[in-house]
């Protein structure tokens, strides 16, 4: 086996140094009538040019070269290929956790730089070294919520991502923190009225997103108001990470609980992503997950540990803030590559490039007949529309001209008939959103 | 430096500062592409709710991104350099045909929600990865949603909880022992479990008469690591899951040492319910500084209609797709379907070795622990002599009468070269040393951390100065962590007159 560094003669010498006859005698505690006396049925070993050629199969089987406007949680942007390279070193990806400060600097300064870029973008004071994605840091954000302010109940918004609301579900259903659903309004944004009349003094957390699952941008402010009378936290989901470069942050929030995958994580058919939460400094002591803070060795030289580790499971074990260990490192290093690559500038001009290919696709697809279904309010790279046709329909035809179109919104939403929701990136030409425009016409 | 010290030297490493501080108005490391539809008035279209600038967020050259990480990557110790033998993370050699075919297009660039029929590849690898763990685990049925082992845990106790309200009544209580992951009693508090703490034997195993006295008709399961945190493989596993078994309590079994078991033993046979997997670490793929995991949980199937949704599932025609329909799920643990990538990786280190090499890496990983234990007892004291399997427990007790304890020793092998072992873990032997060599080091490497070992514990008797002080060759010495958690900086901050720390 090639990954493995030893000769037969070294294994036998190493079995006479410790005294055994065959390695067998190392397994003598497994009781005999449980050891496994035949192969194991799984396939024979592989050359490396056999397991390349298997995956180039399965990714052929896959589809490729499609160009898609599906959206819904997961964005297709372009990655610069900086970010693979330098992840792609061995001193990033083969290292563990950075328990050891001395030997683990590179690791721990990143993070440090992720945690000040999420805060610089969110305009929150604090920000985790990463969760494992956006649907379980929104349930964990609740979880926060219920922690700060000692009540139980949440509210959330039927326009948070319908997977992430199932996530909260099973995380909520035996930690005694009943959940409610605020409805949306004709404009897409979240029912206000509802929304007063949901929250009450035993209201933990509001959990909205924004911009939204439709897509359309809530007035933060608004709802932060009506959270804030009754003494509520407000956690602001966003999964469409690259809308902060043009889309005022959720400064009001108390919590904000961002999927990061926009910033040159793949799309990989969901995972793995890259959950953070963000808070205000006075929370900083019940947020989940690692942090990593500024201190000084020795000789007074800045460096960088993982700190305040008396909130995490392995210190605290049941009282913990969470379970949560391993995370989502070497990808919230990926996130804060494409961070620094676009910067300032950059990150401002993609979201400039997705919101006017977005506002495009939106107005050629209105003069093709299709209704915008929630008008009235911004939105940022994903819109609604209502067709004549079942979109599964459009969606077949457009297929077969190698375009994914837009996400079929009647499973999640049977009250929206023929609805579906269309994203368009910076990736997204306007050639394959004038086909689009044609079929959605039909 | 110490002519003992073989296997590092010290050598020249870049200073670098944080990438804010190479900040300058108008670099730029990004181009776009010119906008191919006519541009639109943000002001006009957002209003208020336009963003008004971007704070401090840094502007820089590519070039200067390409060093500024290249810079901090040497900063790292990794696999990539030597042996990183730290207990129960199982830091193995991550092959780089798996990173390599898991960037390939129709797999990295798939999006979730893109129609099955342009999916068969993904859902071919889900299915193909499932089935070999199945019988790996000696299990039923299984889910690879979990993003990571602790996410594993809770997927696996919820299941049990379904299971048991299923039957009538959830039970109150989940069994933890001692020499657990922290982890364990953290998940059970998440599903709504009290915690009991179960003792250790000293033989190092579950105490059986504990056990007897504990599980009754209020106990939904015990969390059991087997191998536990001692590298002791628990002798009485088929009478502890009797012992459950007849309560009507369930055996959780906290895969994290798993790779003391492929090929050689199933789970499923010796009574375990319902485990999970840590992909991280038995299959090889890479831990990048602290994730992303994947953690997948096998089960009997008894618990088998309680999975996460969706599963996947062949269709009448033929084709692989997603079953939504399950009434009796416990639901979602995470959007989309866990940490795919993982799986094209895990999947490739299976096909990699076949039975016959799973089986072998199983027994070498056991043969480089057994040869640790038999070179370093006498230089460190073992607490339990209980034989050992993947990984060997030593305490600082020898050492810690000259007032060195096991994160001196540990700074101390840094300079040797070596990631320290874990440290203090597990909280049942005081001062606690816990190394896992895992299968992917050499006799060569391993005589090596040997002789840094043996050498550490003279320099324990000789000059404990040295230890105390260590590491001495690493580019920052040790970090007042006390200081960083009394006045936490967890941020940047544009400052007037910056000093300059870097370079200090």
């Amino acid at each position: 086996m090639r990954y493995l560094p030893k000769s037969q003669s070294d294994r036998e010498a190493m079995l006479s140094d410790i005294g055994v006859r065959s390695v067998d005698d190392l397994f003598a505690a497994i009781p005999a009538q449980y050891r496994l006396t035949r192969d194991l049925h799984i396939p024979r070993s592989y050359a490396e040019s056999e397991i390349v050629e298997f995956f180039r199969d399965r990714a052929a089987e896959n589809g490729q070269g499609y160009s898609t406007f599906l959206g819904a949680g997961a964005y297709s942007h372009y990655r610069p290929v900086v970010i693979d390279s330098l992840v792609s070193r061995g001193e990033f990806f083969t290292a563990y956790t950075p328990y050891q400060p001395e030997i683990a600097q590179g690791t721990l300064q990143s993070i440090f730089e992720f945690q000040s870029m999420i805060c610089e973008l969110t305009g929150m004071d604090v920000a985790n070294a990463s969760m494992y994605d956006g649907s379980t840091g929104a349930a964990e954000g609740l979880m926060m919520a219920v922690r700060v302010t000692g009540r139980h109940k949440s509210v959330i918004a039927a326009s948070v991502h319908p997977e992430y609301r199932e996530v909260i579900t099973t995380y909520a259903r035996h930690q005694g923190m009943p959940l409610s659903t605020v409805g949306y309004s004709k404009n897409g944004r979240v029912d206000l009225e509802a929304l007063d009349k949901a929250v009450d003094g035993e209201t933990a957390g509001v959990l909205i997103q924004s911009p939204n699952f439709f897509g359309t941008i809530e007035d933060v402010s608004a709802i932060a108001d009506i959270v804030h009378k009754k003494g509520a936290l407000l956690v602001v989901s966003i999964a469409e990470a690259v809308s902060l470069g043009i889309v005022r942050p959720p400064a009001e929030a108390d919590i904000v609980s961002l999927e990061a995958q926009s910033f040159g994580v793949p799309l990989g058919f969901g995972g793995p992503y890259c959950g953070v939460m963000a808070t205000r400094e006075k929370f900083v002591r019940q947020i989940p997950g690692r942090l990593v803070g500024e201190t000084t060795d020795r000789n007074g030289k800045r460096g960088f540990v993982l700190t305040l580790s008396t909130r995490e499971q392995h210190i605290r074990r049941e009282k913990a803030t969470s379970n949560i260990c391993t995370n989502q490192a070497l990808v919230a290093l990926m996130c804060n590559i494409f961070m620094a690559i676009y910067g300032k500038l950059g990150m401002k001009e993609l979201a400039q490039q997705n919101l006017a290919k977005a506002h495009y696709a939106a107005q050629e697809f209105k003069k093709s007949g299709a209704k915008l279904t929630f008008d009235g309010a911004p939105f940022f790279n994903e819109f609604v529309i209502q067709t004549n046709n079942d979109p599964h329909v459009i969606n077949d035809k457009l297929l077969d001209q190698k375009i994914v179109g837009g996400f079929p919104l009647k499973k999640f939403y049977p009250e929206l008939g023929n609805a579906s929701l269309w994203c368009c990136t910076e990736t997204t030409t306007k050639a394959s959103i004038d086909a689009a425009a044609k079929e959605v016409a039909r | 430096m110490n002519s003992k010290i073989k296997k590092a030297s010290t050598h020249i490493s870049q200073n670098e500062g944080l990438i804010f501080e190479k900040s300058s108005p108008g670099k730029k490391a990004y181009k776009l592409p010119p906008l191919d539809v006519p541009d639109v008035d943000s002001s006009q279209l957002l209003g208020v709710l336009q963003r008004e600038d971007l704070g401090n967020m840094p502007e820089v050259s590519e070039i200067e991104i390409i060093r500024h990480f290249t810079r901090m990557s040497t900063w790292n110790y990794a696999v990539d350099h030597g042996m990183y033998p730290l207990g129960s993370c199982t830091m193995k050699y991550n092959a780089r045909v798996n990173e390599h075919v898991a960037r390939l297009g129709g797999l990295a660039e798939a999006h979730p929600y893109q129609p099955e029929r342009i999916s068969q590849g993904a859902l071919r690898i889900i299915k193909m990865l499932s089935d070999q763990l199945i019988e790996i685990t000696g299990m039923d049925a299984i889910t690879l949603q979990p993003a990571a082992g602790a996410h594993g845990e809770m997927t696996g106790i919820l299941l049990v909880r379904a299971y048991l309200e299923s039957q009538g009544n959830p039970r109150k209580k989940i069994l933890v022992p001692d020499s657990a992951h922290g982890t364990n009693p953290a998940t059970a508090a998440m599903c709504g479990y009290a915690v009991e703490n179960l003792k250790s034997n000293a033989a190092g195993m579950v105490d059986m008469a504990s056990l007897e006295a504990q599980v009754n008709e209020d106990v939904a399961a015990l969390m059991l690591t087997n191998p536990n945190t001692l590298g002791v493989f628990e002798q009485e596993i088929s009478k502890i899951a009797d012992l459950l078994h007849a309560k009507g309590a369930l055996l959780y079994m906290d895969g994290a040492n798993m790779n003391a078991l492929v090929g050689k033993v199933r789970p499923g046979d010796f009574g375990a319910d319902v485990m999970h997997l840590n992909l991280h670490k038995t299959f090889s793929t890479p831990h990048g500084g602290g994730g992303p995991g994947s953690g997948p949980v096998a089960c009997k199937k008894i618990l088998e209609p309680f999975l996460p949704t969706p599963v996947v599932v062949t269709k009448p025609n033929g084709m692989l797709g997603f079953d939504y329909d399950r009434p009796q799920s416990i639901g979602r643990v995470r959007m989309f379907y866990g940490n795919f990538g993982m799986f094209v990786r895990a999947l490739a280190y299976i096909m990699a070795n076949g039975p016959e090499g799973l089986r072998q890496t199983t027994e070498d990983a056991v043969l480089n622990a057994n040869y640790i234990r038999k070179h370093l007892t006498g230089a460190f004291d073992l607490p339990y002599d209980t034989p050992t399997m993947h990984e060997v427990v030593f305490s600082d007790r020898v050492q810690a009468r000259n007032g060195l304890k096991t994160g001196d020793l540990a700074k101390r092998l840094i300079d040797y070269g070596f990631h320290p072992y874990t440290v203090s873990f597990p909280l049942v032997v005081p001062g606690a040393l816990m190394i896992e060599p895992t299968e992917s080091e050499s006799k060569e490497e391993l005589d090596q951390f040997i002789d840094a070992m043996k050498n550490i514990a003279d320099e324990a008797e000789n000059s404990p100065d040295i230890i105390a002080n260590a590491p001495h060759n690493t580019r920052v010495t040790r970090l007042d962590e006390t200081a960083a958690a009394r006045k936490p900086v967890l941020r940047w901050k544009i400052k007037l007159n910056e000093p300059e720390l870097v370079t200090k």
